[in-house]
């Protein structure tokens, strides 16, 4: 395990990349990535706890009654819109102009049925305004409808304190000011808020390289680029990288910016089944194999997407058997850690440290400070040569409006809280914390036999619902009860498996995290979700004892 | 107070039945024509079924006692 404080791993930066180039793998010069007592052994430590993932499926008999519950909503979303067609509902969903009435329709693929028809009625669990900071606890504003969803307006109230199971606040960080947020009041009154200007132009500030050298530090890479907008540093860099001629192998379940920034490139893209090597494997092979389409040729760059942790699944990516499988194929891997970044690993420096490995095996290290450091932005580390190359050759680093200072200044002080060099150890209690937090409610949540999907290390845990009914009243008796959860539907999980997405915080007390496993037991009964046959018993299991007293 | 128990299942029971199939999205008239529609087809089905299910089971066994009579006729 690192010491706290990050003595033990050094730095990613230029002098040490150049002493290693000398050939001496041993002694005096640790390699970059490798902790230190690692090292000692002659090997680096490679994660050897078998990956305990579960994605059970639900008894035949929900399933049918899912489909039968949205076959009725669907049956009803014809009746009423033939009323509407008629005239004699009034519509309040978009409709065409009279003049457009000709053309070809607008408003009648299935999406919008869904939206107009299934969407609108339970459309008050999404979108709530909240007045607070997303800590561990909020305040929600109270919003009715008089028109069944069709229009809100707030009644003035205010919800206090609700415990906050959905922002994505891994660490505690999104909180209200603090004397420790000093540096970041200081860096907003002597540079302002607005940058003005692009990287390209007049935009880089000496707190971007501060930054960007800290990330590369976090990190153990040699460099780093920080970009605005998470969003924006996937979808402008891909088409960066790649172009007409390579080949991307992108993961079924991607998050909309990598499939944005891989269409945009104009690469071909092929989809491989979800954190599913053997599909993985069998498309290498056949790229390497069979080269581009029609003429037959070697495909210019093979470029792997995969995220670290996926928000909807709460899986985590197989990342040893995908750099075995890119070193074999001689491909490039590009992983987005969104999620996993801060959260996992034993001192929070994402998935390629909690697999135990190196940091040189993936060429594109991507992720995003919205969720375990509390700011906003993303981040792409790697080599330098990668680094310097997109400075130069980025949209975003040519259009785009650069970090704000301020936002700048939090990530840095986030990143030293957790990296210790603030000269406290309370960053890596906070990521030991969020580790106990999230094996502790998986295992009550299995316990209770609701069915989990996800590793068991991953702090995002879906609980799946699936009947709508139960996915709008599960959210509306848990606000009634003070608890805030995120549901998701349709677009985003297929149709039959809407789930409600809990994020685990470091915040959490553990009194939180017990108020809010007794109102979901309560819930569970009450709407009958506990549905997993695999339910585990809280008492510890008989035959881990060795001895047995049968011979006396 | 056995009735106020009885009741509180019943309501229960209704709820389940509500969030299973969907109707607890639904508006009220909505809600009310999809349950006068069920009603309707489960009395249909009790209807046929009270009707005629004696006369099937009737017929059946004359059918099966005749087979078995004339079978037990030609192995005498």
């Amino acid at each position: 395990m690192a010491n706290p404080g990050g003595g033990a791993i050094c730095n990613g930066n230029l002098h040490n990349h150049e002493k290693q180039s000398d050939g001496s793998a041993s002694g005096n010069c640790p390699k970059n990535g490798i902790v230190k007592e690692a090292q000692q052994n002659g090997w680096p430590h490679v994660y050897d706890k078998p990956l305990v993932e579960s994605f059970e499926e639900a008894p035949l008999h929900v399933m049918v009654f899912t489909y039968l519950g949205y076959g009725l909503g669907t049956l009803f979303g014809y009746l009423r819109d033939f009323l509407r067609t008629c005239g004699i509902e009034k519509c309040n969903a978009a409709i065409e102009r009279e003049e457009q009435k000709d053309f070809v329709p607008l408003y009648q693929n299935f999406e919008n049925f869904y939206t107009r028809n299934l969407y609108m009625r339970i459309r008050d669990n999404w979108n709530r305004p909240i007045c607070s900071a997303p800590g561990s606890r909020f305040d929600v504003m109270e919003r009715v409808s008089d028109d069944y969803n069709w229009t809100f307006r707030f009644t003035g109230r205010i919800i206090k304190d609700v415990i906050n199971m959905g922002s994505y606040n891994f660490l505690g960080l999104a909180a209200s000011y603090d004397e420790s947020m000093r540096t970041v009041k200081d860096v907003l009154e002597e540079y302002g808020l607005g940058v003005a200007s692009t990287r390209h132009e007049m935009g880089t500030l000496d707190k971007h390289e501060e930054l960007e050298n800290l990330v590369a530090k976090f990190l153990n890479v040699e460099a780093a680029m920080v970009f605005g907008m998470g969003f924006a540093t996937n979808s402008m860099n891909i088409p960066a990288l790649v172009g007409k001629g390579c080949l991307i192998l992108s993961d079924e379940l991607n998050h909309a910016s990598l499939v944005l920034g891989a269409r945009l490139s104009g690469a071909t893209i092929r989809i491989f089944k979800h954190n599913n090597m053997q599909s993985l494997e069998k498309l290498l092979r056949d790229a390497v194999i069979y080269g581009q389409p029609r003429i037959r040729r070697a495909w210019k760059k093979i470029l792997i997407l995969v995220e670290g942790i996926y928000s909807m699944e709460g899986s985590i990516v197989h990342l040893p058997q995908i750099v075995a499988l890119k070193k074999k194929y001689k491909a490039y891997l590009y992983i987005d850690e969104a999620h996993s970044i801060g959260s996992v690993g034993p001192t929070g420096r994402g998935v390629v440290e909690f697999f135990g490995l190196d940091p040189r095996d993936v060429d594109v290290l991507m992720g995003t400070f919205t969720k375990s450091f509390g700011a906003s932005g993303g981040y792409i580390a790697g080599r330098k040569d990668l680094v310097d190359y997109l400075r130069v050759h980025s949209h975003s680093a040519v259009y785009a409006t650069s970090m704000s200072p301020p936002i700048a200044e939090q990530i840095i002080r986030s990143m030293k809280f957790i990296m210790g060099l603030d000269g406290t150890t309370q960053g890596l209690q906070r990521v030991r914390q969020l580790a106990k937090n999230t094996r502790y409610f998986r295992q009550r949540l299995n316990e209770m036999g609701f069915i989990i999907y996800g590793n068991e290390e991953s702090p995002v845990i879906p609980l799946l619902l699936y009947m709508p009914a139960k996915v709008a009243a599960f959210a509306r008796h848990l606000l009634n009860r003070k608890i805030g959860v995120v549901v998701v539907g349709f677009p985003a999980t297929p149709l039959a498996e809407a789930r409600a997405r809990f994020c685990v915080s470091a915040a959490h007390t553990r009194e939180m995290l017990d108020t809010v496993l007794e109102n979901l037991d309560e819930m569970g009964d009450l709407l009958q979700l506990k549905y997993s046959r695999h339910r585990k018993s809280a008492r510890p299991e008989l035959y881990d004892e060795t001895s047995f007293e049968l011979d006396d | 107070m056995d009735f106020k128990r009885v009741k509180d299942y019943f309501s229960w029971l209704y709820y389940q039945y509500q969030i299973i199939s969907c109707c607890a999205v639904l508006e009220p008239w909505e809600q009310s024509m999809f349950n006068t529609i069920l009603l309707t087809i489960v009395a249909m089905v009790v209807y046929t079924a009270y009707v005629f299910i004696p006369i099937h089971i009737r017929l059946a066994w004359e059918f099966f006692s005749k087979m078995c009579g004339y079978h037990s006729t030609i192995s005498n």
